[in-house]
């Protein structure tokens, strides 16, 4: 019976039919608002967890895939002589999901779920934080469900406006400057991806259809067509023609490398890749702590799966010859993020810091392009997202009771708060990597994928484990340990509400850390066309 | 030389569209001076809106009458009125229901919110709107250098009126004396460019003007530079491009916010036709010696583009009176909407026409919408500041949320029309490999978010000296809700109204009046 339904658009789109329903219900009725975010949260998990049941690696996504025409832009043929039926650009609804996607789009309902049962804490303006909250799904599962480019930057797009807003107004002190700024460098970034998509539209899309009566010319944003045609040597765009320079379709090696580093520094900012860090900083000390789940979890990753699905899929020449450097921004990722997460006195900056130092793993992962690297790459993407989940899912619990997150006003809540304390200790190994959590797989695929082709380089960025225990272990054992100021006396450990979360939160950690072939199973065929395609570049 | 043809009946068929606003101004003069002073001026209003909608259905029943595509023995595609000074073609015929269609709905939504304290002359502020839309509409539909200048000036000295109706306001006096004195200054401009034209050529006929002009080249070429560079001054100053936008921000700020908006969306709009009639039949046929001077006199329009959205977006990031940030926002998205005449005609880059209209609908209904808004806050707030705006979300959410969706498609975010109507400008900039403009626009997009979401941090971070709700006029809520549904409506199905420019516009027949 399911298999008819258009799963994959039920996924995107029932967050946005939750946020009009949302609108609809008064406003006073917190209750009724809460209920119907988690109703419209778990129907989109309720169907990621039933396509992660149907999903078969071996025959990937395709009964899923959803298609059709959406645009079909009529540009003017009349600067043509003759012979032309028609020029269209065409953008096309193209939704799909595959071994890069699946593990992420999981990641996102679960997360999203656990942020939403979370949102206890939000005391003001429920019913825009909700549907704000939902219009935001909609914009991430859009993201790694899109396979048309144009349709992928709309929904990257959209996941702007309601972070903005909901940073905004429900963040702490800092909150609009924080807003503002992550507005400006993602909206850079969003930009520089735009005209790294127009540029491959142009060029790369450009097909050209021959009938009785003259051709049917056509730009397409669809990624399918422009990753066969990448590798097609009959289309004009590899051609270095006389025609094809002409019109400007031909894509030239130096297009080929603009377009290839507007696209890094797209998804290095969304990553983030150091230098373009700074606004992340902002956004995981000033959002409210839901919005950081969601945050730190997911939109971060939304980078990786940019990075590997369009970066390294569609330039596998330039992602190889540039695997040094990225290997090399991955290690200062690393060790900067290693380093000043050391010396930090507020702890939600002690977690972005080290958010910082896990993503540099992510981009190791990436740099190896050897399939157990890559792997590795979403396993440390799916692994962190789960873990900086769960401990800024304590840290809003925590600030709700302390008023504080500076670690030298914290202390001994080992006593009075042992559950959180207990479960923020678990969150913190999975973070050091302690091997049986899922941190010690997704670093250690990373690191071994990366370890055959440049040693060095893996043996300086293992030093970041190093300084993982050093600042995990020095701020959370200040926080549940030590003396404990008197006016934490009389907290209360996490409610029912609180709890259910965290006890979801570390079991997937703990199952991810000793059973990891649910997820690397997913995986399997996900990169094998790339290999195959950088071996031959390799070889010829 | 042709002799002089005179107007006969058969003709006043084609010419109603101008005829019924002629009349209607002229009555409307009359009524609004015998019309006794307790009578709301109102009435005006709706009779002003009456003849702008008559106009406007004569316009459409041209446009069915006149065919689709390319031209047939049975629909011919243009018709040349008085030989060929004056034309009657799709491109006039688009442009000129976006004039008539803005200008109704700027009539509309003052309807009962222009107060007589701030406009004592009312009606004339109504009536005075139809000749200026006229010389609009003649400026987008002549084909003849001295035609398109007397529209020029009609629009241009009813404007002037328009800016100063607010008699007792000092700075709509002084608004209104600037722009007199500017706008003079740049006709003169025009007039001076196109008398160098008129020397080489003999004529002015745009049809002759194209056939001299290549002979012509060969003897004149310095002079031709000089009266295209004069002309490209000119039309900078009156679509106020940057480094020729001071008097914008002034002039808006002075004007009642009906007339800012009608500047913004309507002059522009008019001096934009009139830029893409003279250009794409002179200027586009300026080969020169190795084919340098077409090539200088594009690169020219496009470097003030790109300066025009620089300079607009950062002015605009300083401004915190609204109507001064409106008005250097404008100047920016006029460097937007001058990026497809500038990047020129190839054969790849062929859709310069629809992709400048559909962006110039966007802006026609984004920038209605939020002056509408605008309107309706400041007259609440008694000022015109952005702190006007504060605590808007509590007071009046829906309002609100119309005004985040205006302010989106302003700042190019999807799904709005705002968003599209860039897109495939941007796509353009790629297909003719102007990547630094498409930089450039890309940049100044982003900068201008900050600028857009500063409304946005007032109307739902701040709390307002205000807390009673909103008072609002029947038709301006129902101006700024057309507005911002069709704002939407752009983003989300742009395809109707591409696929329609793109079925009855042709180039040969519509833009370049070869053959």
């Amino acid at each position: 019976m399911l298999d008819n339904l258009p799963v994959l658009s039920l996924i995107a789109f029932t967050p946005l039919i939750g946020a009009l329903i949302v609108l609809l219900l008064p406003s006073a009725r917190s209750q009724w608002l809460r209920i119907a975010a988690i109703i419209f949260t778990l129907i989109p998990l309720v169907l990621t967890v039933w396509l992660f049941v149907c999903y078969q690696p071996s025959i990937g996504g395709g009964v899923f895939t959803e298609h059709s025409t959406w645009l079909s832009i009529p540009l003017n043929k009349e600067g043509f002589k003759e012979g032309i039926l028609s020029i269209k650009l065409g953008f096309d609804y193209h939704m799909a999901v595959d071994g890069i996607s699946m593990p992420l789009l999981l990641l996102t309902s679960i997360i999203s779920t656990m942020a939403v049962l979370a949102s206890v804490h939000i005391r003001k303006r429920w019913k825009t934080y909700y549907a704000l909250f939902l219009l935001l799904l909609t914009g991430i599962y859009g993201v790694f469900l899109a396979r048309d480019l144009i349709l992928f930057f709309i929904f990257f797009e959209v996941t702007l406006i309601p972070m903005f807003f909901l940073i905004g107004i429900w963040g702490y002190f800092g909150r609009e400057k924080a807003a503002t700024r992550f507005l400006i460098y993602n909206g850079l970034g969003s930009a520089a991806m735009l005209l790294s998509f127009l540029i491959l539209i142009a060029t790369l899309g450009f097909s050209s259809v021959d009938g009785a009566n003259g051709s049917s010319l056509l730009f397409s944003g669809n990624y399918d067509v422009l990753l066969s045609n990448l590798t097609n040597p009959n289309v004009l765009a590899n051609m270095d023609t006389e025609q094809a320079r002409y019109f400007g379709i031909y894509l030239s090696d130096n297009m080929k490398w603009a377009a290839f580093i507007l696209l890094l520094v797209a998804f290095g900012i969304k990553v983030p890749i150091f230098p373009f860090h700074t606004w992340m900083l902002k956004v995981h000390t000033e959002a409210p702590p839901p919005i950081v789940m969601i945050h730190s979890g997911i939109l971060l990753k939304m980078g990786v799966y940019g990075l590997i699905r369009f970066a390294v899929f569609l330039f596998p020449e330039q992602i190889q010859s540039w695997s040094t450097v990225l290997a090399v921004l991955g290690v200062i990722n690393i060790l900067y993020g290693g380093i000043l997460a050391c010396v930090q006195r507020e702890f939600k900056l002690v977690l972005a810091y080290s958010s910082i130092s896990h993503m540099g793993i992510v981009l190791l992962g990436i740099a190896s392009l050897e399939e157990v690297g890559l792997q590795g790459a979403i396993y440390q993407s799916v692994s962190h997202g789960l873990i900086s989940a769960l401990l800024f899912l304590i840290v809003g619990s925590l600030y709700e009771r302390t008023n504080t997150t500076r670690l030298d006003e914290l202390g001994g809540l080992a006593k009075t708060v042992p559950f959180m304390s207990g479960i923020l200790l678990i969150g913190g190994l999975a973070s050091l990597g302690l091997p049986g959590l899922s941190g010690f797989i997704g670093e250690f695929l990373s690191f071994l994928g990366l370890f055959g082709s440049m040693k060095w380089i893996t043996a300086i960025g293992a030093l970041g484990i190093l300084l993982a225990a050093v600042y995990v272990l020095r701020s959370i054992l200040n926080i549940t340990f030590g003396s404990m100021p008197e006016s934490f006396a009389g907290m209360k450990d996490a409610r029912f509400i609180e709890a259910l979360p965290m006890i979801i939160l570390t079991a997937l950690i703990v199952l991810l850390g000793v059973y990891p072939s649910i997820m690397t199973d997913l995986m399997q065929h996900g990169f094998t066309g790339l290999l195959e395609q950088l071996q031959t570049r390799m070889g010829g | 030389m042709p002799a002089l043809q005179t107007l006969t009946w058969s003709d006043t068929w084609y010419l109603a569209p101008e005829i019924v606003l002629s009349i209607a101004a002229i009555l409307l003069a009359v009524v609004d001076l015998f019309l006794p002073k307790r009578i709301n001026r109102d009435v005006i209003g709706w009779l002003t809106l009456v003849g702008l909608i008559a106009a406007a259905v004569f316009v459409v029943l041209q446009l069915l009458s006149l065919g689709s595509g390319a031209p047939t023995d049975s629909s011919p595609g243009a018709y040349n009125l008085l030989a060929g000074s004056y034309r009657i073609d799709d491109f006039g015929n688009l442009l000129k229901l976006v004039f008539l269609g803005a200008s109704a709905f700027i009539v509309f939504s003052s309807l009962g919110t222009v107060r007589d304290e701030d406009v004592p002359i009312k009606g004339e502020l109504y009536y005075l709107i139809l000749p200026a839309v006229l010389g609009a509409m003649v400026m987008s539909s002549s084909g003849d250098l001295i035609t398109l200048f007397i529209g020029l000036e009609l629009l241009s000295i009813t404007s002037y009126v328009l800016v100063a109706t607010r008699k007792r306001s000092r700075i709509s006096s002084e608004a209104a004396f600037k722009y007199v004195v500017t706008g003079g200054v740049a006709s003169a401009f025009i007039l001076y460019g196109m008398s160098f034209l008129y020397g080489v050529t003999g004529g002015t006929n745009l049809l002759a003007l194209l056939k001299e002009i290549t002979p012509a080249l060969e003897n004149y070429e310095a002079l031709l530079y000089i009266s295209f560079f004069l002309m490209i001054a000119g039309f900078a100053v009156k679509l106020a491009l940057a480094p020729f936008h001071a008097w914008a921000a002034d002039v808006y700020q002075g004007a009642p916010t009906p007339v800012t908006a009608f500047l913004a969306v309507v002059a522009k709009g008019a001096a934009f036709a009139m830029l893409y009639r003279i250009f794409m039949n002179t200027a586009f046929f300026t080969m020169g010696t190795e084919g340098t001077m077409k090539k200088d006199i594009f690169l020219g329009l496009t470097v003030l583009a790109a300066a025009a959205m620089i300079v607009g977006t950062v002015g605009a990031l300083r401004q915190r009176n609204v109507k001064r940030l409106l008005a250097l926002s404008g100047v920016a998205n006029a460097g937007i909407l001058l990026t497809p005449l500038a990047l020129s005609l190839t054969e790849f880059h062929a859709s310069l026409f629809s992709e400048f209209l559909y962006f110039l609908i966007a802006y026609a209904f984004m920038n209605i919408g939020a002056f509408s808004v605008l309107t309706i806050v400041s007259r609440d707030s008694g000022n015109e500041s952005l702190t006007g705006f504060a605590g808007l979300y509590h007071r009046a959410p829906w309002t609100a949320a119309a005004m985040t969706i205006l302010l989106c498609s302003l700042a190019g975010l999807p799904v709005t029309g705002g968003f599209f109507g860039k897109l495939f400008i941007l796509f353009g900039t790629v297909q003719t490999h102007t990547y630094w403009l498409s930089a450039i626009l890309l940049v100044t997009t982003v900068v201008s978010y900050a600028v857009y979401f500063a409304f946005i941090r007032q109307m739902y971070m701040r709390s307002g000296a205000l807390d009673s709700g909103l008072r609002m006029s029947a038709p301006a809520a129902i101006t700024i809700w057309i507005c911002t549904l069709a704002t939407l409506a752009l983003g989300f199905l742009p395809m109707p109204i591409l696929d329609w420019i793109d079925q009855i516009f042709s180039i040969p027949t519509d833009l370049l009046l070869r053959g």
